[in-house]
This record gives C-alpha cells, sequence and structure tokens, in this order.
C-alpha cells in the first residue's frame, strides 16, 4: 500500500481492514476513493455512513467525519444532517440489507423526497457479515443458509425501485467494470439531488461458497459479469429473458427540487 | 396555507396555553432549531405547533416516514450541531429506543417527549414510567423529567434541552395526556431570563483534539459535522480516539464513563419539591400530574390535623434515592401514589431501604386519582 496515493484519504491507523480476501466491497471503497480523487471532493466537508453489514465498514477507514453502526438508518441520519447544515457532502455506503431489507422504507422516502446524497450500495445478493443468509436481492431458486431448499423470493431490482420513487441519478455497474464503475461515482458525487450508484459485487465467502459451490473470488466475478448486460444490450429483451440478469448502465439522470425540509419551497423561498 | 413571517423565538409574556404548546415554547425558548416527528395522538399538536414555529425562526421540520426516521434524523441534525427534539406518544417511544440506544452510546444531546397514553387511545396514564429509563438494550443511565402542569411542561422542556447539552446524551420529557391536552396559564419569561446551556465545543485544532476523552466533567466536547475533526461516530466500542475496539478493557472504559457522566452527577440533576415535609408523618411520593391531586389530599388531611406530607418527584431518573431515603427515615409510612399497575413504587421501596413502610396507591383505569381517593388512602394508614 506503501506510495499509493489514494492512502491519504484514509483514516490513521486503520488498516488492516477487515474485508475477506477478494471482497466486492473492499473493491468499492476504492471506485470510491479514485472518484473522490479525481474530482478533488473535500474530505473536510465529506460525512462518510454505514450502516450495519460488510460494506457499512468502509466509512470507518475514510479520513473524514463518519457515522456508524445502526443497521438500515444511515438515511434518516443524513437527513437530518442536511436539513440542518446543506453543505455537507454525505455518502453512504450501505448494503443490500441496509438498503433493500430493514431500511427499504427509508430508501423510497429518501428518493422520493430526493435529499441530495449520494448512496452507493454494494450488492453482494446476500447478507455476508452474518454468514449467508437470504436477502431481498437474491436471486431466485438459489441456495443460502436460509433457504436450504432455493430461494423462493424473487429479487428486488434496487435501481428501478429507486426511479419509480423518484430519484434523480440512478446507475449500476458490477466489480468487473472498474472504468464504469468509478465514473459513475464520479457523476454521482456531482449530482445535486438523490444519487444511487449500485455495484452487483461478489462476496467468495458467505455468497460464493454457499449459492455458487465455490469460494474463488474471479469465479465469482465471472458469474456475476456473465450474467450482465447493458442497457443497450437490454433493449427489446422481454421480462422473461431479462429474468437473473443483472442491467447495467446509467439509468437516469435529472433535476427536480432537492428536499430542505420544512414546508417552504426552496426555490421560491415561502409557500 | 399559512403565511411565513418572522416571528420571535421566546414568547415572552403571559398565555393561556396547551400543553402540547407549551412544549414547544419551551423548546424554542432553549434554542431548538431542528424538530422531526410522526404522526401519533395525543402529540399531534407539538408537530403542528413546532411544522409553524420552525420556520420563523429558521430551524427545520421534518415529518418522518416513521418514528425510527425521527429519532435518527435527530441524532443526525444534533451532531451537524443543531438542537434537536422529537415527540411521541408511547407506542411510538417503542419504536424511538434503538435511536435513543444509538444517543446514548454515541453520545448525542437530543430531547425526547413521551406524551405517555393507554387503553390504544388518548387515556390518561403514567405506565410508561419504567420503560422512560429501561427500554433501550445496553448499560446505560437515562435523565428522565416529570413534569405536572403546563408552565412545568414549558420549564421542564428548557431544563431536558441543558441537561442533554451538559450531559451529551438524550433526556426524556415525560409528558402525560393529563397535561398535555390541558389548557392553563402559563407564563414565559423575559428572554435574558431563561438559563441556556450549550455543549462543550473543542477549543484545539482537529489534529490535537481527542474526540472521546472527557472533560473532568464526564462529558467529552462536541464539533459539528464538517468542521474538519474527522470523527468515526460508531455505536461499537470506541477508544479516546474514536478508534472501533473490542478490546474488554476499551469496552469497560468507554461505559464506565458513559454512565458515570450521570451517576457521579446525581446531585446536580436530580431535582425534587417537598410540601408539608416538616413534621409529617405520613409522605405521599409523586411524579407528574398525580402530584397534582397527592398535594390537594395532603393539604384536606393538614386541615383535618393528620400529618401528611408529599414529596413530588422532578427528576424520576435517575431516581431521588436520598430525598427518598430522608422522608423514609422520618415517616412511619409512604404512600406511593402512581398511575398504572405499581411500577415506581418498586424504586420507592428499594431507596427507602427498609426504613418505613411502603403502600401502593394506584389508579389503572386511565383515569387521574381524584383528591377523595388519595385522601382516602392517607385516612386508612392514619387510622
Amino acid at each position: 500500500m506503501k506510495g499509493n496515493p489514494l492512502t491519504q484519504y484514509l483514516r490513521e491507523g486503520s488498516l488492516p481492514h477487515f474485508f475477506c480476501p477478494g471482497c466486492g466491497a473492499a473493491q468499492v471503497m476504492n471506485f470510491f476513493l479514485q472518484a473522490a480523487d479525481k474530482i478533488g471532493l473535500d474530505f473536510d466537508r465529506l460525512v462518510a455512513i454505514g450502516g450495519v453489514g460488510c460494506t457499512a465498514r468502509i466509512p470507518v477507514y475514510l479520513h473524514a467525519d463518519a457515522l456508524h453502526g445502526i443497521h438500515g438508518r444511515t438515511l434518516p441520519w443524513a437527513t437530518g444532517m442536511k436539513l440542518h447544515n446543506p453543505k455537507l457532502e454525505v455518502v453512504i455506503f450501505a448494503g443490500d440489507g441496509d438498503a433493500a431489507a430493514i431500511g427499504g422504507n427509508h430508501f423510497i422516502q429518501a428518493a422520493r423526497r430526493n435529499l441530495d446524497v449520494t448512496m452507493i450500495v454494494v450488492n453482494n445478493l446476500v447478507f455476508g457479515m452474518t454468514g449467508g443468509q437470504v436477502a431481498p436481492t437474491t436471486p431466485e431458486k438459489l441456495r443460502t443458509m436460509t433457504t436450504p431448499y432455493g430461494n423462493v423470493e424473487p429479487p428486488f431490482d434496487l435501481c428501478q425501485l429507486a426511479i419509480t420513487a423518484g430519484a434523480t441519478f440512478v446507475s449500476r455497474w458490477n466489480t468487473h467494470r472498474v472504468l464504469q464503475g468509478v465514473r459513475a461515482i464520479e457523476r454521482a458525487l456531482r449530482h445535486k439531488g438523490f444519487a444511487l450508484v449500485e455495484f452487483i459485487a461478489q462476496c467468495p465467502t458467505n455468497f460464493g461458497r454457499r449459492a455458487l459451490r465455490t469460494g474463488d473470488p474471479v469465479k465469482c466475478i465471472q458469474w456475476i459479469e456473465e450474467r450482465s448486460l447493458t442497457l443497450k444490450d437490454a433493449e427489446g429483451l422481454s421480462d422473461e429473458e431479462l429474468r437473473d440478469r443483472f442491467v447495467l448502465g446509467d439509468f437516469i439522470e435529472c433535476k427536480r427540487p432537492v428536499f430542505e425540509g420544512s414546508s417552504i419551497l426552496a426555490a421560491e423561498g415561502k409557500n | 396555507m399559512l403565511r411565513l413571517g418572522k416571528k420571535k423565538r421566546v414568547l415572552t409574556g403571559k398565555h393561556f396555553m396547551l400543553g402540547n404548546y407549551a412544549v414547544v415554547e419551551g423548546a424554542l425558548a432553549a434554542g431548538c432549531d431542528f424538530f422531526a416527528g410522526y404522526p401519533i395522538t395525543p402529540a399531534n399538536e407539538i408537530s403542528e405547533r413546532m411544522a409553524a414555529r420552525m420556520p420563523e425562526v429558521g430551524g427545520k421540520f421534518l415529518q418522518g416516514e416513521d418514528e425510527l426516521c425521527s429519532i435518527y434524523a435527530l441524532t443526525g441534525a444534533s451532531l451537524a450541531g443543531a438542537k434537536a427534539m422529537t415527540a411521541t406518544a408511547s407506542a411510538g417511544f417503542n419504536y424511538m429506543q434503538e435511536g435513543i440506544g444509538y444517543a446514548v452510546a454515541a453520545e448525542i444531546p437530543l430531547v425526547v417527549v413521551d406524551v405517555q397514553r393507554c387503553r390504544g387511545d388518548n387515556y390518561a396514564t403514567q405506565s410508561d414510567v419504567m420503560q422512560m429509563r429501561w427500554a433501550a438494550s445496553g448499560d446505560y443511565e437515562m435523565i428522565v423529567l416529570a413534569p405536572s402542569s403546563v408552565q412545568e411542561l414549558f420549564e421542564h422542556t428548557i431544563k431536558a434541552f441543558n441537561l442533554a447539552e451538559r450531559y451529551r446524551t438524550p433526556v426524556i420529557v415525560m409528558s402525560e395526556t393529563t397535561i398535555a391536552l390541558m389548557r392553563e396559564n402559563l407564563v414565559i419569561p423575559d428572554k435574558k431570563d431563561i438559563e441556556i446551556v450549550n455543549r462543550a465545543r473543542p477549543t484545539v485544532p482537529p489534529r490535537d483534539f481527542v474526540p472521546f476523552k472527557a472533560a473532568p466533567d464526564g462529558s467529552p466536547p462536541l464539533p459539528d459535522l464538517g468542521e474538519g475533526y474527522h470523527i468515526l461516530h460508531s455505536l461499537n466500542p470506541h477508544d479516546e480516539c474514536g478508534r472501533i475496539s473490542w478490546d474488554p478493557d476499551v469496552f469497560e472504559a468507554m461505559y464506565k464513563r458513559i454512565v458515570g457522566k450521570i451517576t457521579d452527577h446525581r446531585d446536580d440533576i436530580v431535582e425534587t419539591q417537598g410540601f408539608f415535609l416538616g413534621d409529617a408523618e405520613i409522605v405521599l411520593v409523586a411524579y407528574g400530574s398525580e402530584s397534582r391531586p397527592a398535594l390537594d389530599a395532603v393539604s384536606q388531611a393538614r386541615e383535618n390535623g393528620i400529618r401528611a406530607g408529599l414529596l413530588k418527584l422532578v427528576t424520576v431518573w435517575p431516581v431521588p434515592e436520598k430525598e427518598i431515603r430522608a422522608v423514609a427515615e422520618q415517616a412511619s409510612v409512604i404512600l406511593a401514589v402512581e398511575m398504572n399497575i405499581g411500577k415506581y413504587a418498586g424504586e420507592i421501596e428499594r431507596a427507602s431501604g427498609g426504613c418505613c413502610d411502603v403502600v401502593r396507591v394506584t389508579k389503572n383505569r386511565g383515569e387521574i386519582h381524584t383528591t377523595a381517593e388519595i385522601y382516602a388512602a392517607i385516612e386508612e394508614v392514619a387510622k
């Protein structure tokens, strides 16, 4: 790590990190640092927020103000601080548990309000930290620790959920597409309004070994990449053809007034 | 729609005001500039008045999607520098425990108003008195104030903010349907006559600041988010520098300090009021709205030559142990008066250390005690 220019953004003494070898969340932390470096993000104004889970640990390593340790409540924290001080640069690092399960309602409401934050979701399709239980994002039929006979629940499409709810920047990539992923985070950080970047990411330890019968990170990434296709490639395909596939791309980028609290319309300064 | 104008933060003067509104005016007088809440009866008037008043004084109002959003929005706003409050009622208070536990561990000042209700509706009760103290998981102390009138709702809300800021901890105003939905006289003093406490802030630059190293009084200074101090606010055990550590020494030291900053200052925090205690043989111990019929009954007893007195608890948590012990040593019997199945009576029995009998005078029907009912209980033990 010595000599890597990105280490300047890491909290002193926080390494070594706790991520398993080959973890997708650790890759996404790297993507974020590359993007932050490129746009010259002010780490003094940054508040990095993580709930509970592997991805939620990312803020712990960042040299910035950070909140951490409550499952699913990242967006309520963010809402309070952004209303009080809109100048804060708030970035949320959430796993699929934080975003789609316990924090699902907060996710919908923050997108609806167009809260001015960046939310980076590392979707590893499973509850990784707790040992590999089924998540609301786990593809159908797969075996997890709590679906020993195969998952019978259809998974959430977090990006479509965010778009429907009102998010103004939505993008999805996988950890194989590094350049696109870094670029998406750059754009999300520059975006004014609710910006979601979702990464379909490998969890070799608790998704790979249980659902795919391999703990090899490369094979896990390959499994995801084989099921991935771009928005362009997905055009004209039926819902059935897109079942169990991951559609990648920038879904939406638009402008809408951001949420500032109270019942005063921000643009007009009066009701 | 309401037309927004600039209005005063402190409405000095005489008012005839609803209890829930008095809470709002107390909060504003204390410097509150962030409110979040989720609709629930009988606390709605607090949210509604806050929605109108916050923009008038430059603060922010949020109606959360649930109680969890509300309580965590408070923690986020408070860390960003706001004086933040929420209001809820019994069932909503349940949901908030998760956030209250976080606020204790991360040492975030905030104020929660719980307007207790029962029978699933707007009926009077004090049945959450133990929940105020013990509902969140983990080890902690809690500061809980029990107002008994509209005037006290105003005053105790200010006191709650001051204690929260002073000790970097959540403070609960234990309101009740009885006083929240009652209109009474309220006198709001001049702004200059209202004591305001603000949280301690770092006096050194970020590179020299140790975020969880306590001042001698046990509460570390707290900078606002975004000031360059780069602090990790985590529920996980953390050392003085804020580094997460599962070392048992770190865990033990952290909770020893967080609990100790309250217990070491018990005498500064605890407040009680005594009535006719001088020569009292029968002492009523009551809190909140129940202290009103209790005082009436004591006055009536005095008129009839019964040496009765009242110890009114302003602070219910931490327990005013010394004060209860003192009346227990003096009296022959304590009447523990409360509007529930008899809960806080256990604390009174514990604090009185067997020095005198403790008789439970309880009522759990969704109605406050009448003076006659309490007087009858006094007569019974005076026989």
